[in-house]
């Protein structure tokens, strides 16, 4: 079994990351999860939160404000709306991001309402996190 | 015949302009270099979304409950044409062409009894289609502001679209841009945004079977808004860099014929002042003679 997989984090301006690593751990719709190299192929939608990946030395992390990510069992790659490195993510900048989900979730139709709500709660939660 | 202060001044003007055009071209160049740096950086986001979307559209194309933007809306009767230009002209037929294939697009689609509502994007474009079609016009994105194109432009021309779609003022979304291809050529490109078109890789059967989280229709409802915003930041993207191509072409032709202007010039201007040189030899030596 191989023991490293290809990680690749594009954003629609720059490529992030194009590395080997061992695992990844991904802010999926529906939960965490950690992609591993021979994981079942999956596709999933991402909340905002932070991507981490480990290259068996040392892990590097990412922060995404959304987005997708691609499993297969030779590599992930991820494709953020935004995406930056940790150090990036200043409270200025997250503010930007909220303040844009607080407008969507204003302006949402009905139907769109929980989607935009439950966006504004993980950005939330991801400021938090990153101590802001 | 001018005489030599004119050709002198003459001279120096067109010297000036060839310096001009020198140095646009130069930015230019400067300029494009970047723009296709920006344009190569988007390319993989782009490329994969269309793998993606790709395989996930060929399973949920022919469902009854596939996505208004994947099916389109079952009609085909109003077009809506995005004619994305440059916000400066001096970049040779860069606009031009553009708007020349929006202009038979519009033609033939009002030859088949279609409506036509125009979106620019970029002043040159709008002032062209202005004159003809001013009367098609729904909306004008002015780039003058932006420096960079970011993703966030596109984004929020996809979000007008997208609402406009929503509250069903069109059918089909097409985009006219210029494709880069080389400094020299740039090709004027219409893409057809919605419904969204996929061009068949021919390779599906090698794609894994993929499990989805949330389901498919899910991803496939956030995916495709999120494909039209790409998709025309990629026009924008190749647009700056054809823009740049074209101008940085158009100026070193500018600058080569004002080296050709300076060289006749040059041999005019001393033919004159020889002419004037034996004209006054002459009178001298006809005064000497008549002593």
């Amino acid at each position: 079994m191989a023991d490293t997989m290809t990680f690749d984090l594009v954003s629609p301006e720059r490529k992030l990351a194009s590395v080997e690593a061992t695992s990844v751990n991904i802010p999926g719709m529906e939960g965490d999860l950690t992609a591993m190299p021979n994981h079942a192929a999956l596709l999933t939608t991402l909340r905002p939160g932070i991507v981490k990946v480990n290259n068996g030395n040392d892990v590097t992390e990412y922060v995404v404000t959304g987005g997708f990510a691609e499993i297969s069992a030779e590599g992930t790659s991820v494709l953020a709306e935004q995406a930056m490195p940790l150090n990036e993510a200043t409270a200025e900048v997250m503010g930007g991001v909220l303040s844009a989900a607080e407008a969507t979730l204003e302006t949402a139709a009905e139907d769109g309402k929980t989607a935009a709500a439950q966006r504004v709660n993980d950005v939330k939660t991801l400021m938090v996190q990153l101590g802001h | 015949m001018p005489n030599l202060k004119d050709l002198k001044t003459r001279i120096q003007s067109v010297k000036n302009t060839r310096k001009i055009t020198k140095a646009m071209q130069m930015v230019a160049a400067a300029k494009l270099r970047r723009a296709q740096e920006s344009a190569e950086a988007a390319r993989p986001y782009a490329s994969q979304m269309d793998v993606v979307l790709g395989n996930l559209a060929k399973g949920a194309a022919n469902s009854p409950t596939a996505p208004r933007l994947l099916a389109g809306s079952g009609k085909d009767d109003v077009h809506l044409l995005v004619v994305a230009t440059s916000e400066r002209g001096l970049c040779g037929g860069f606009n031009s062409s553009i708007v020349r294939l929006a202009k038979a697009k519009i033609a033939e689609l009002k030859t088949a009894g279609k409506t036509v509502k125009i979106i620019t994007v970029g002043k040159k474009g709008r002032d062209q289609l202005q004159r003809e079609f001013g009367s098609l016009m729904i909306k004008h994105v002015d780039m003058s502001e932006v420096k960079n194109v970011g993703y966030v432009n596109a984004q929020e021309i996809a979000t007008d679209i997208l609402a406009r779609f929503d509250a069903a003022e069109f059918d089909v979304a097409t985009v006219f841009f210029s494709r880069f291809r080389t400094v020299m050529e740039q090709t004027p490109t219409a893409q057809q945004l919605i419904p969204a078109v996929f061009e068949d890789t021919g390779e599906d059967s090698s794609a894994p079977n993929y499990d989805y989280e949330p389901d498919e229709d899910a991803i496939l409802a956030d995916l495709l808004p999120r494909s039209v915003a790409t998709q025309i930041f990629t026009a924008l993207l190749e647009n700056g860099a054809s823009e740049q191509g074209a101008r940085m072409a158009a100026m070193d032709s500018a600058t080569r014929n004002a080296g050709d202007m300076i060289d006749s010039l040059t041999i005019q201007y001393n033919r004159s002042r020889q002419a004037a040189i034996t004209n006054e030899l002459i009178e001298i030596i006809s005064g000497a003679e008549a002593l």
